[in-house]
């Protein structure tokens, strides 16, 4: 993990080029849907979270590209121990990557939809929290299996959507709630449902890691 | 034994046609339309009992690495995918004249059609891995995690939104339908899940035969 994140931290590679991709996304959807303030408030919530799943899925998508192009795939199928501590360095990496992009795309959401974030950003950042590391555990696990595929970005996307879907739903209320200024209570539901995602997710990364993994 | 199979479920089938046509009544309020609740029903019941035994297939291969465990998988997922498909159209056709519309956001609408991307996806990993026996882990790992998955579309979906007449046949203290129109449901459930295991059956020989063939 560490690697990684030197190697992110000296290359800028993937940050740089989401941080852009968000920016168009932002400028994307506000074509899409007109300068009208009051719709836009409307849909606030889906567009922030499209936004985090495109560019999640962008990086998330990357997160083996470094061990195919440069020939260590056989490292990693080969290394000794436990596999699942290989998952755990990935995933943590693409948990810290995803909320870096996260935090930039809601500091352009706030500039530019005019948000006022401050009462609402202890709940939102627990939201996403819960909503990101239910994405990067999936995303971590089905990276590594279309990782030798090739038609694999298509096939990552195609696989990781329809998984994630309920995640989707339960941030995107739980985001629309917390912005109308309601407590984490009246989501208490929605964060359990959550909460419950990312320990399924997670348990079941780790276990199935090693049959991801074999040569 | 798979010939007996075969007519058993012809018979079971035929029978299933005779309660639904001929002998249950014609439903009060929504007339002869409520007869599609014989195909609809006991197909969703196939897709679900189809997915579970993926689950069940999936983690027995993984351990043991029996293929028939992988081609049984495979099977009841293609089955599981296809009733699924059942399950929407005739869902869809019921619903025209009932609700007034093809297709609504319902809460189990968006259940089924959530289960049946997922499902594809799963088909679509499996088609797209030319080595056989990486194609059996990775699509391993995916029906275990689409498997856990269900619960949490589940409810996210029901707590999203509802609109489906709750359930009538598994409500606790007795079904709220006739005794003969449960009779003539039973019949085709029994039916269905014979056609099921045929398939499932014969489906998982052929694939057996194209993994010799291919060996």
């Amino acid at each position: 993990m560490w690697k990684d994140l030197l190697v992110e931290r000296r290359s800028k590679e993937t940050l740089n080029a989401l941080f852009f991709f968000g920016l168009l996304l932002l400028f994307v959807f506000q074509f899409a849907l007109g300068p009208d303030r009051e719709r836009l408030a409307g849909t606030l919530p889906g567009l922030l979270w499209l936004g985090f799943i495109l560019s999640g899925l962008l990086g998330l998508g990357r997160t083996f590209v470094a061990e195919r192009e440069n020939d260590c795939w056989e490292g990693l199928v080969l290394a000794p121990g436990d596999k699942s501590a290989i998952y755990v360095g990935k995933l943590a990496g693409n948990l810290l990557l995803m909320l870096v992009i996260e935090a930039i795309l809601l500091a352009l959401f706030a500039f530019f939809f005019n948000l006022d974030l401050a009462g609402a950003l202890p709940g939102l950042g627990v939201v996403i929290a819960l909503g990101t590391v239910a994405l990067a555990a999936v995303g971590t696990l089905f990276a590594a299996m279309t990782a030798q595929v090739r038609a694999r970005e298509l096939l990552f996307p195609v696989l990781l959507l329809p998984v994630e879907a309920p995640v989707l739903l339960a941030t995107v209320k739980a985001t629309e709630a917390v912005l109308l200024g309601e407590p984490l209570g009246s989501v208490a539901h929605w964060l359990k449902l959550l909460a419950a995602a990312d320990v399924v997710y997670v348990a079941v990364g780790v276990l199935t890691f090693d049959f991801v993994l074999e040569a | 034994m798979r010939r007996l199979l075969g007519s058993v479920t012809v018979a079971g089938l035929v029978a299933g046609l005779v309660m639904a046509f001929g002998v249950a009544p014609r439903e009060e309020t929504q007339g002869n339309v409520q007869r599609i609740m014989y195909l609809h029903v006991p197909s969703v019941w196939v897709a679900y009992l189809a997915f579970a035994v993926v689950l069940v297939c999936s983690v027995v291969y993984l351990v043991r690495r029996a293929e028939g465990a992988d081609q049984l998988a495979h099977a009841s997922a293609e089955v599981g995918v296809l009733f699924t498909g059942i399950t929407i159209a005739t869902g869809s056709i019921w619903g025209r004249p009932t609700w007034g519309t093809w297709w609504t956001w319902d809460a189990r609408l968006t259940t089924v059609s959530i289960l049946f991307v997922m499902y594809l996806g799963y088909l679509l990993l499996r088609g797209m891995i030319e080595d056989r026996e990486r194609g059996a882990r990775f699509a391993a790992v995916l029906g275990i995690i689409a498997a856990f998955n269900i619960p949490l579309v589940h409810f996210s979906v029901i707590w999203w939104r509802t609109l489906h007449q709750p359930p009538s046949l598994m409500k606790p203290g007795g079904a709220a339908m006739p005794d003969i129109i449960r009779y003539a449901l039973f019949v085709n459930f029994a039916a269905f899940t014979l056609l099921y295991a045929y398939f499932v059956i014969r489906r998982a020989r052929v694939l057996r035969l194209e993994a010799e063939a291919d060996a």
